[in-house]
């Protein structure tokens, strides 16, 4: 621990750059798969295309995706974006399924209510249906920022940055403090992270705690 | 893909036969031992009905756990070679197997359950012959999804200098050898859809058609 207190400034440096890489692909896969899992809720075509693509997705190792991505774009291996792509398609194939199950679980007769009730399907989308999908899908992007956090740092392998960087130089001078200090870093970053999600879920929806 | 079909590169003991081989064994070896563990831990605490929030919570936890550190702390304090890999790996594979054997115990119907100690069953019976085989598809949806990461983060073994396919990644890396490097990626993907594809269907052969979900082809 006392690593960190040490070194105080480079410790806030890589949990900035960790911080950015988790979360922007998180930001970016969640707003991709909305429209993706609406689609999977709405058609049983789109749902048989989605889902087995997303678990193939899901079973590309995170470090072999890092590899391929600079290939497939064009770009340098020390490119930020190779982490950012592969963590979206990861964050896309995890909450297709949320989002869909989510809305999927939308009961029936509240979205004829509101149909009767002459809400346009994009207002529906927005005020009824999407609200009330909340709360699974909050479920889903918990997992989804969790196992992002985790996954940054496979990053510092091929040199990108994030607390793995701790890890690669720990490993490579022999200092344990510094990789225990990447270690505390990413699960205190977790565990805070999803302690927000859970928060917000319930700051969001208020009517889910009404009735008890 | 060239470095990949070269022939040259399929062939001694740093060829990729060898690197399948080392990765599979890092993979199995893991697995037998994380099951070894999380069965009877999910499964007792599933029975007893004691102790959930601890797996629960604990799974969570390792879950958030990330592996490179924990394999580079095992190396700094134990020294190289393949102990480091296998304390990291089954770290990685507990969470998911034990809390799927959990899920899967406590899902089983209470009223199954009941009949079984009804017709006078033992407690080790309901469990070994009721609620486990019962419980089967989410030990087996755990055990899947922890062989999925172990495949994938087998990879990562490599960086401390052990074998497996992750070698041609990280050596591709050091060498500045794009093909290589890819080489590796391809076949550690393709190599976890072939184990998933396994278990798979070791799922089909030893879950009873009696619980397979009504529709999906089994004969009834």
């Amino acid at each position: 621990m006392t690593w960190i207190f040490e070194n105080w400034e480079r410790f806030w440096e890589v949990t900035e750059v960790h911080l950015r890489l988790s979360f922007v692909p998180v930001l970016i896969g969640f707003v991709l798969s909305i429209p993706l899992g609406w689609l999977a809720s709405r058609s049983q075509t789109a749902r048989a295309i989605l889902f087995p693509l997303a678990n193939i997705l899901f079973t590309i190792p995170s470090i072999a995706l890092i590899v391929i991505t600079p290939v497939l774009l064009g770009v340098k291996i020390l490119d930020e974006i190779n982490v950012i792509v592969p963590l979206v398609i990861y964050t896309i194939a995890l909450m297709v399924r949320s989002v869909a199950d989510a809305l999927s679980s939308v009961p029936g007769h509240v979205t004829a209510a509101a149909n009767a009730m002459g809400f346009r399907p994009l207002r529906r989308f927005l005020t009824v249906d999407f609200p009330l999908a909340l709360p699974v899908t909050i479920a889903g992007l918990r997992v989804a920022t969790v196992s992002n956090i985790s996954m940054v740092s496979v990053g510092a392998l091929v040199g990108l940055g994030g607390y793995g960087q701790l890890f690669t130089e720990g490993y490579q001078t022999d200092h344990t403090e510094k990789v225990l200090a990447g270690l505390i870093g990413t699960v205190v970053l977790a565990v805070l992270a999803d302690g927000l999600l859970l928060l917000l879920g319930r700051v969001l929806t208020p009517w889910a705690r009404a009735g008890r | 893909m060239g470095w990949l079909f070269d022939p040259a590169h399929w062939s001694g003991t740093t060829g990729i036969p060898v690197r399948l081989l080392e990765h599979l064994l890092y993979t199995f070896v893991t697995l037998l031992i994380a099951a070894a563990i999380a069965i009877p831990l999910g499964a007792f605490v599933g029975h007893t009905g004691r102790g959930g929030f601890v797996v629960v919570g604990l799974s969570n936890a390792l879950r958030a756990l990330p592996t490179t550190a924990v394999l580079i702390l095992v190396v700094l304090w134990a020294g190289l070679g393949d102990f480091p890999v296998y304390v990291a790996l089954v770290l990685l594979a507990i969470p998911p197997i034990m809390a799927g054997t959990y899920a899967g115990i406590r899902a089983v119907d209470p009223v199954t359950v009941d009949a079984a100690r009804g017709v006078g069953m033992r407690e080790s019976g309901v469990l070994l012959r009721v609620e486990i085989p019962n419980a089967l598809p989410l030990i087996y949806g755990g055990f899947r999804g922890a062989a999925l990461q172990v495949v994938a983060t087998a990879t990562i073994a490599a960086y401390t200098g052990a074998g497996g396919l992750g070698r041609l990644v990280f050596d591709g890396l050091a060498l500045q050898e794009f093909g290589q490097m890819l080489a590796g990626a391809v076949l550690v993907a393709l190599l976890a859809v072939l184990v998933d594809l396994g278990f798979a269907g070791l799922q089909r052969l030893t879950v009873s058609p009696g619980l397979r979900p009504v529709g999906t082809g089994g004969k009834r």
